[in-house]
């Protein structure tokens, strides 16, 4: 990777982790800002973390606080967990992006503003009654202030575009600028734009043309004191890595789980925020023997997932929370017909519609107990951008070798965050290779194998028709059967199934102590935000335990002792003290202690040390 | 082709549990016999349900079949063919399940045309709940739902299905047996989705429904088979005639009668028939309404599928993990 050198008079000065937050309207580009910001740090060497925020609506009003949309990003030398509680540097290309991000700027931290968009017209619509850059609410930050607007029309000129197409290049500009600050190369990002612009060469030239113009601008203008540096993170396992957002991930996880099962892979799904980019995913590997179906709705995706495999494939959907809830009849039917499924829910603030782009850990309740009737579904749920891609292939095999549905939780801090990928090798993943059922001796569609699991023989195979469906089945035959004693022979034998499953995962790890008076449990995307906590902690000379469930329903074996070294369990999770209150009903002797925000954002790491020093005062 | 099988082969084991008198036994033999001559091996048939008293009958046939839940069996349906396209997918289905609950998987698999065959049981009342109206009863059907008569306007699933663009529109009667097998096996030969909508008698709680139009005393007179390619001809003597005049039917000789095409690419004329029995004097047209020709879904999928590893080869492992910008720690 060669660097972009400048100058040189600046001083470079050496940073180990830097958090930025890009903040600008909806239609200022922020995301695609912050993602090219990411794809250049990730090929500098650097560890990353980020999270996205943005609005429910396409192009809420123009420059209204409503309309803000955010990036934030960590990068770093070293190796981190968190996009960062609080950004050191907030880029903010008009005054709503200010006043709504100003708050959580870290003291003293860098404030850069395109006073382009500053006018009277522009404070107006941010709400604003007097202008932030002059009324000294911004006294104890450091800000540099530049009229983007003014400079990129400067730059560009002579380029022959309109001047609403010159202004739709202030992102690029922007980040030169940023690029400059920190040392980046801007290789890629060229790059990038010629691909993503190749049948508009001239977008491309003018993009690349701002992008350059920011950069120099670090230079000519001598808006900074110096620059920084952050060296490449040598914290990371050596390995091959690439960049990844989460969505994708587990996409990848879902395709390779559906090869190691030996099967093709049918995914029924219904477009909804934050999920959609996994059908959008799977959708592009159709080369995989990947069969996506767009459906009428929610029901029809989960129910054509199902039909898929009965015939003899691995049905899939993807879904958010309101979708789960749809979902959730026929989650019964397929737990009753004993089918592998695999349903992917992507949190999101709830109840009802929400708050559809931000994230929450709020279904938990619904994914374990949403359904009528005596009905145990497995739930996992991945802890990171990485581990969505493990966790997708383990769904799978539960799925195949439990003839199940399995619903894999994530979020929709996980499912747009990105961060670097260690890639797994292929032969190093785990093979479960299904076998269909095809004697035709004997054949009993509700017999049972070792693990529980009945045969699954597709139509199509020969001697082998038989009927399933929602009714009570009787042992062995699978035929219609209302007699009481079967009914609860069989609800014991489904229930008996799922448990059986925790024989096949492993107890979680214990980090950090292994006894004491604090044990920090987590699931899901709050991974990082506790073990940057615990880190904190650790600094301060203060070691607890922690231990992150990746199996919440079956619980895995082993949890009641490792529980019984501690005094009390601290579970931080993003809603009201779900896990906590399943906890509780399990292993009575323990004290939970829950730690639950629900602010549509991931937890922050500093709220979770202090809830833990509490604690041990 | 098998020309062993017989209607027995499709008999299971199942003990039927309709009331005595059902019209679904007629149509379950039918199907049976139907099944037997088109000949397809019954290991390679699927019968998908919802929920009802129609939707029992994969129970009864020795084939692989799926009892779903309510309104869902065309989703499931569209799984299981899209998944494997070889097999010979039928659904059955009632006038609750497929236009109350179902309307919109109904609605939707009609348009995207799967080569699915969907058998609509319509009694015009909810049967297993004993005896509601549904959203094919006439409107001022006084069930226990509707003590002062129901104030719905009812559904008429012909012009449901036309409306919704489906290729394969028919209708039948339970009572109809050697009509109805004309039916089915037209049904099973097109490609694409075929619906049929078989006028069922609830023996219990609607017995009578369509009596006065397809009583065996007064259906030659009552109804008008649709026939591909041959005059719309009706009446016990023959005596009378429709002729197509602009957008309207009207009554004629026989011999003046205008030769029924189902194939039309406009379904405006197959509408027009859907609505007839609007009209007292007019004729309640039973046989093939729609037999179009188009694409169908599961054919496409599986293309774009095969075109898609045909031209960047079938991705392993390896390539999808190891793909876009990656870099090394040593």
């Amino acid at each position: 990777m060669t660097f972009t050198t400048s100058s040189g008079e600046l001083p470079l000065e050496l940073a180990e982790t830097v958090v930025i937050r890009f903040a600008g309207d909806s239609g200022d580009g922020m995301q695609l800002t912050g993602n090219q910001f990411t794809t250049a740090s990730a090929l500098v060497g650097n560890d990353l973390a980020t999270l996205p925020d943005y609005p429910a609506e396409i192009r809420a009003p123009a420059g209204t606080r409503a309309g803000v949309s955010g990036f934030q990003l960590a990068f770093s030398s070293k190796d981190i967990h968190t996009p960062g509680d609080a950004p050191d540097v907030l880029v903010a290309m008009n005054p709503a992006a200010l006043a709504v991000n100003i708050k959580q700027l870290k003291p003293g931290g860098l404030v850069i503003a395109n006073t382009g968009s500053f006018s009277q017209q522009d404070l107006l619509k941010a709400q604003c009654e007097t202008n932030p850059l002059a009324d000294g609410s911004l006294d104890g930050f450091r800000v540099i202030e530049i009229d983007i607007n003014k400079r990129v029309k400067e730059a560009l000129a002579d380029s022959g575009l309109s001047s609403k197409d010159v202004q739709r290049c202030k992102n690029f500009y922007t980040l030169g600028l940023m690029y400059w600050l920190y040392s980046r190369p801007m290789e890629p990002t060229q790059a990038w734009l010629k691909e993503k612009f190749a049948k508009r060469p001239e977008l491309a030239e003018a993009n690349i043309a701002a992008l350059k113009a920011g950069f120099n601008a670090g230079d000519i203008h001598q808006l900074f004191q110096g620059r920084y540096e952050v060296k490449p993170c040598t914290d990371l396992d050596p390995g091959t890595y690439r960049n990844i957002m989460g969505n994708p991930a587990l996409g990848l996880g879902l395709i390779a789980g559906a090869e190691l099962a030996g099967l093709e892979l049918v995914l029924g799904s219904y477009p909804i925020t934050p999920a959609t980019t996994i059908l959008e995913t799977l959708a592009g590997f159709k080369n995989y023997g990947v069969t996506t179906i767009q459906l009428e709705d929610e029901i029809a995706a989960v129910c054509a997932a199902i039909g898929a495999s009965f015939a003899g494939k691995l049905g899939m959907t993807t879904t958010s929370g309101p979708g789960l809830a749809l979902k959730g009849e026929a989650l019964g039917l397929a737990l009753m017909t004993e089918l592998p499924l695999v349903v992917v829910n992507v949190q999101r603030g709830g109840p009802s519609t929400g708050l559809p782009t931000k994230t929450e850990q709020a279904d938990l309740n619904q994914a374990i107990f949403g359904r009528n009737g005596e009905s145990p579904i497995p739930v996992l749920a991945c802890a990171t951008v990485a581990d969505a891609f493990e966790c997708a292939i383990e769904a799978c095999r539960i799925a195949v070798e439990y003839m199940t549905p399995v619903i894999l939780l994530t979020d929709g801090f996980i499912a747009n965050g990105s961060e670097p990928w260690k890639l797994p090798r292929v032969e190093d993943l785990p093979r479960f290779e299904v076998k269909f059922h095809t004697d035709t001796e004997n054949f009993l569609p509700y017999s049972r194998d070792d693990k529980g699991a009945r045969p699954w023989a597709k139509p199509g195979t020969k001697g082998l028709a038989h009927r399933i469906g929602g009714l009570e089945k009787e042992h062995l035959t699978g035929n219609v059967c209302y007699d009481t004693d079967n009914h609860e022979f069989m609800v014991h034998q489904r229930r008996d199934k799922v448990m059986g499953i925790r024989d096949s995962i492993a107890t979680p790890e214990v980090k950090g102590a292994q006894e004491g008076p604090v044990l920090v449990l987590g699931w899901g995307s709050t991974y990082g935000a506790i073990t940057e906590a615990c880190n904190l902690l650790k600094q301060d000379g203060t070691e607890v335990g922690q231990m992150h469930m990746r199996h919440l329903w079956p619980m895995p074996a082993g949890l009641e002792e490792i529980f019984g070294r501690f005094e009390r369990v601290l579970v931080c999770e993003i809603n009201m003290g779900q896990l906590a209150g399943i906890l509780r009903s399990q292993y009575q002797h323990t004290e939970f202690v829950s730690h639950g925000r629900v602010l549509g954002m991931p937890l922050q790491s500093h709220e979770i040390a202090s809830k833990i020093k509490s604690l041990l005062k | 082709m098998n020309d062993t099988l017989t209607k027995k082969d499709f008999k299971s084991d199942q003990e039927v549990r309709w009331c005595p008198g059902c019209g679904d036994y007629a149509i379950l033999n039918v199907v049976q016999k139907a099944c037997a001559t088109i000949g397809k091996p019954k290991d390679e048939v699927v019968f998908v349900s919802g929920i009802g008293c129609s939707s029992r009958f994969p129970y009864y046939m020795d084939t692989y079949g799926f009892h779903t839940i309510h309104g869902r069996a065309p989703a499931v349906a569209t799984g299981v063919k899209t998944a494997n396209p070889d097999l010979s997918v039928w659904v059955v289905t009632g006038d609750g399940d497929a236009l109350s609950i179902g309307g919109n998987h109904l609605a939707h698999i009609l348009r995207r045309n799967l080569d699915i065959n969907i058998l609509l049981f319509n009694n015009e009342i909810y049967g297993l709940t004993k005896g509601q109206y549904s959203p094919t009863s006439p409107s001022g059907t006084r069930t226990k739902t509707s003590p002062m008569g129901s104030v719905d306007r009812p559904f008429n699933p012909i012009s449901f299905a036309l409306g919704c663009n489906a290729t394969f529109v028919a209708r039948t009667a339970d009572n109809n047996l050697k009509h109805m097998s004309t039916v089915l096996e037209a049904a099973a030969a097109h490609k694409g989705t075929s619906f049929i909508e078989i006028y069922q008698n609830c023996v219990i709680f609607n017995d009578g429904a369509f009596e006065d139009v397809i009583n065996k005393k007064v259906r030659d007179d009552r109804t008008v088979d649709l026939e591909p390619g041959q005059p719309m001809i009706y009446g016990k003597q023959g005596d009378k005639g429709l002729r197509a005049d602009g957008f309207n039917m009207t009554r004629c000789a026989p011999e003046e009668a205008s030769v029924w095409n189902p194939g039309a690419r406009s379904a405006a004329a197959a509408f027009t028939m859907s609505t007839l029995d609007q009209e007292p004097a007019m004729p309640n047209p039973i046989g093939i309404f729609r037999c179009v020709e188009d694409l169908v879904f599961e054919d496409e999928v599986a293309s774009q599928v095969s075109s898609a590893i045909a031209s960047k080869g079938r991705g392993s492992l390896q390539d999808l993990i190891y793909a876009g910008e990656t870099w090394k720690i040593e």
